[in-house]
């Protein structure tokens, strides 16, 4: 089912939580919507399950308008933050739950139901927990009661609310693994909400990146990694150092520090930042052209990558470098040798769309 | 792209909501909201000048004192036994803990005409334990305090106990480590937590015993200008059907209770707002 | 070596008390005089009039005990005090369940003010709650003498006693549900509804059985306050003998008449259910603790 978002405002009190949201997203499609707390991520997931209504716009599932249907009849499934199963219930029972409701004339005869939930339980690899209470399973495992528990209506479209949030790295990665390949079993339009870049990066198709209840940028995990649009989006999505200077000629200058900026020739004499990517500075032994001096100050080794923290001879600011062991092993760098760096990419923004 | 669409009703998803609301309003202007009222638009019927005589008569002044003063001595009676005990429950193990636990809770189960001829026979000059006094209890305002404490006991000691059991061990540690003593602890650490809840264990049994009737009319001797509680002054004018008079006190008595609960919330929001910031 | 320096742990665990270190636990005396204390003062103020209201309820033998509780006058107290229960503390349960589900699964206006009202009845003087039924229902109040026209009668009879009693219980079920479903949140009924469940299934299924031991442990106040309320319903009832003398009331007259062995007999009888209130109430606190 595709989904079609136009135009959507909410606000709760004077919060501004959505403003002028619009956003398409295809059948078959995992989308991330990834932003800080506070973004409107949660309440445009709300939105679009019918836990809130918007003040304005409209939320087309197929073309069909959804803004008068009730959550139930818009065959969602929710997978709420901390899960919200039934505590009196066992597992069976809260997976059960959906079918058991429905009215007389639609639902599945007992056999049905159990033969249902039991594949889902098998499906979600819990089929020997069908007997316990919530309170005796571990997160990860209460994590996918939720999942089957949406499933079992067998919903057009699947939202989760920071479905891996409350669980600890290992268990998170292996979920969210087992998740894209649920996905691509039965391709399902999912959308799921994250504060977490690398999760989002990791399982999406689409990343939207939202702040301040607005879309920042909508795109490819690799296309808002790259080329993000806005210092919000840079700043987000990982780690990133700041050269904040001022154009002149076709040049952003900062201290000692010169690099040309095509793009930009007609802002001169303008403030500007410009941001590079850790994995972006390049380290030289000699002084070439363009090159800012710098001395090691420390070095993380974290297996493959090495984390190397650099502090500028021309000013009193330190900036992150990230190379391979094998680019390191051939620096043969140590704590304060002193080097030259020079940003091998670099995007430069104007003070004025600035909003961190 | 269409124009913009406002939905003007925002629908609330879990339902019910009118049903609700509605049943618990008109259930409140029917049984709380109307006689509560009924009190003031009786009072319209006096003029200020026969308002004021009645309210000021000395024998109904006098009731105020005794009905105050006793209400406050046995609050305060309760800060001091409530908190006690409630130490006792939580930190220290004895036989029959739980029994004694579960007891604390009996003047708000048992019958407040029960409570009264018990401890009215109890303390009696020829009673259990009156006997062992060569003064009266029951039927002086003493008598009256006892009533008030039994009744006003579980509100301190339950509302203490919750706070005390969540102390956490580790700031009580800590206070230890940085070199304090028991007493030093106590006074420092855990008293400024259990302020508030002694300060509304005390408003609760204060407001409550400030309009109790059934336990202390037995123990009071009920005489004029000594004994007599303003709840009973406010049963006496209406077994003379003196309605006018019964409302005109039972102002004052629901105005000192409004503002007392006012005050208190007050004093609370304010404790509140320090441990915020 | 491991096992045993575990078991020492578990046993320090099991009673702290007594291994803490002297920073963190008070001297033995202070901690004796404080439990006597507290065990005296308990003593002296739950435990003694309990026993003596056995004690005098069975001073004059066994005999006179059954004759006070079986007089036609106790079995009428007795039967009015359960009819007034039996309509006053589910009333008073259907609204607390309303309120509480209006006053935490949604937001809006006025909320705190409405709160307050729900909490009023308890800042009110049982003497006052009943006045107040007087003064609408009695031969000088505001619907005095339309009922007089129609020959109904509420204050001096059952329905004043009801009234009067509901007033004076009516916060109890809701003062106990509307901090629990507070905490509970909307989030579980949120999940019901999205997979397809409507209102009534909701509350059935869902939020019934979370509020279940918070809704009986209010009941079981409620209850035990109908039984034993005396002001306010000593007010309103009139007094009238074998006809609306609840059982407070009627512990009343026998004692103002000096018959302290028949008073105590029927206190005893009360007590009783006192007691078991209070064993009720501390299972379905532990039981809703372990839930």
């Amino acid at each position: 089912m595709s989904i079609q978002i136009n135009n959507v405002s909410k606000k709760f009190g004077s919060f501004q939580a959505l403003e002028d949201v619009s956003l398409h997203i295809q059948s078959g499609e995992l989308v991330a919507l990834l932003g800080p707390s506070g973004s409107g991520k949660t309440s445009l997931l709300r939105v679009i399950a019918g836990l809130e209504t918007s003040d304005v716009g409209e939320i087309l599932f197929d073309g069909q308008s959804m803004i008068d249907r009730h959550p139930k009849e818009r065959n969602v499934g929710f997978v709420f933050q901390h899960y919200a199963l039934f505590r009196h219930m066992t597992v069976f029972d809260n997976v059960a739950y959906g079918l058991k409701v429905r009215p007389r004339k639609t639902r599945p005869s007992k056999l049905e139901i159990k033969n249902k939930v039991m594949e889902l339980l098998r499906l979600v690899k819990l089929e020997n927990f069908s007997d316990r209470y919530p309170t005796q399973l571990s997160g990860g495992q209460r994590q996918r009661v939720a999942l089957a528990r949406a499933l079992a209506v067998e919903p057009k479209v699947l939202l989760l609310d920071e479905p891996f949030g409350a669980l600890d790295a290992k268990v998170r990665k292996e979920l969210r693994r087992w998740l894209r390949k649920l996905h691509d079993d039965f391709h399902i339009t999912s959308i799921f909400v994250t504060h977490d870049q690398e999760e989002a990066l990791d399982v999406a198709d689409r990343i939207v990146v939202m702040n301040n209840g607005k879309i920042e940028q909508i795109g490819s995990p690799d296309d808002v990694y790259t080329n993000p649009k806005s210092p919000f989006v840079y700043d987000f999505l990982g780690n990133v150092n700041l050269f904040k200077g001022r154009l002149h000629n076709g040049k952003l200058l900062h201290g000692e520090f010169a690099i040309d900026v095509p793009d930009l020739q007609v802002h001169t004499e303008d403030q500007a930042v410009g941001y590079v990517r850790p994995h972006d500075i390049q380290i030289e032994r000699t002084n070439v052209s363009g090159t800012v001096p710098v001395k090691v100050s420390h070095i993380h080794l974290l297996g493959p990558i090495v984390q190397v923290e650099l502090r500028r001879e021309d000013m009193d600011e330190f900036l992150e470098a990230e190379l391979t062991k094998e680019q390191f092993t051939n620096l043969q760098l140590k704590v304060g040798d002193h080097v030259f760096i020079k940003p091998k990419q670099l995007k430069v923004f104007i003070p004025e769309d600035f909003s961190i | 792209m269409s124009s913009l669409t406002v939905n003007k009703k925002t629908r609330r998803i879990i339902p019910g909501f009118h049903l609700s609301l509605g049943y618990t309003m008109l259930y409140v202007s029917l049984l709380v909201l109307l006689p509560l009222s009924m009190i003031f638009i009786h009072t319209m019927s006096l003029s200020w000048a026969e308002f004021i005589d009645i309210v000021t008569a000395p024998r109904a002044v006098a009731s105020y004192k005794v009905s105050f003063s006793t209400a406050l001595a046995a609050g305060l009676l309760n800060v001091i036994f409530g908190t006690i005990i409630a130490w006792v429950l939580v930190r220290y193990s004895f036989p029959f803990k739980r029994i004694i636990d579960g007891l604390v809770d009996l003047p708000f189960a048992l019958p407040t005409a029960v409570a009264g001829i018990a401890l009215t026979s109890l303390y009696a000059p020829n009673g259990w334990i009156g006997q062992f006094f060569n003064f009266k209890i029951a039927f002086t305002p003493l008598g009256i305090i006892i009533a008030l404490t039994f009744i006003g006991l579980p509100f301190v000691v339950r509302t203490v106990q919750p706070v005390l059991q969540n102390i956490s061990a580790e700031v009580e540690e800590a206070s230890a480590s940085l070199g304090a003593t028991r007493l030093q602890t106590f006074r420092k650490v855990i008293f400024p937590e259990l302020a508030p809840a002694i300060l509304t264990g005390f408003s609760l049994a204060f407001a409550r015993a400030l309009g109790e009737y059934g336990s202390v009319v037995f123990i009071a001797g009920n005489m004029p200008m000594k004994t007599e509680i303003t709840p009973l002054i406010i049963m006496t004018k209406l077994e003379q059907y003196d309605y006018a008079g019964a409302t005109a006190i039972a102002v004052v008595m629901l105005v000192t209770s409004f503002i007392l609960l006012f005050s208190i919330n007050l004093i609370q929001w304010l404790a509140n707002r320090r441990f915020v910031h | 070596m491991e096992q045993s320096t575990f078991i020492q742990q578990v046993a320090s665990e099991k009673n702290n008390a007594v291994t803490k270190s002297a920073a963190l636990q008070e001297p033995r005396f202070v901690r004796y005089t404080l439990t006597f204390i507290a065990l005296a003062f308990l003593a002296f103020f739950i435990v003694l009039p309990l026993v003596s209201i056995f004690s005098t309820a069975f001073q004059k033998g066994v005999g006179v005990y059954v004759a006070a509780i079986t007089h036609p006058d106790a079995m009428a107290a007795i039967k009015l005090t359960l009819t007034v229960v039996a309509i006053a503390v589910p009333l008073n349960a259907i609204f607390g369940v309303m309120a509480a589900w209006a006053l935490t699964k949604f937001n809006f206006k006025g909320k705190n003010l409405l709160l307050t009202i729900v909490d009023l009845p308890f800042a009110v003087s049982p003497v006052i709650a009943g006045l107040v039924f007087i003064l609408l229902f009695g031969s000088q109040g505001l619907f005095g003498d339309w009922l007089f026209e129609h020959d109904i009668k509420i204050v001096f009879a059952l329905p004043g006693i009801v009234l009067a009693t509901v007033f004076v219980t009516l916060p109890f079920v809701a003062r106990e549900l509307i901090p629990l479903m507070q905490t509970q949140g909307t989030s579980e009924e949120e999940a019901s509804i999205s997979l397809g469940a409507n209102g009534f299934k909701t509350f059935w299924y869902v939020t019934l059985p979370n509020i279940k031991w918070g809704l009986l442990y209010g009941l079981v106040l409620c209850n035990a306050r109908a039984i034993g309320e005396f002001g306010a319903v000593s007010v309103v009832s009139g007094h009238i003998r074998g006809m609306t003398n609840t059982m407070p009331l009627h512990i009343e007259i026998l004692y103002n008449e000096y018959q302290f062995a028949a008073a105590f007999a029927v206190a005893s009888l009360m007590s009783v259910i006192a007691i078991i209130t209070l064993i009720v109430k501390d299972i379905v606190a532990w039981k809703s603790k372990s839930a």
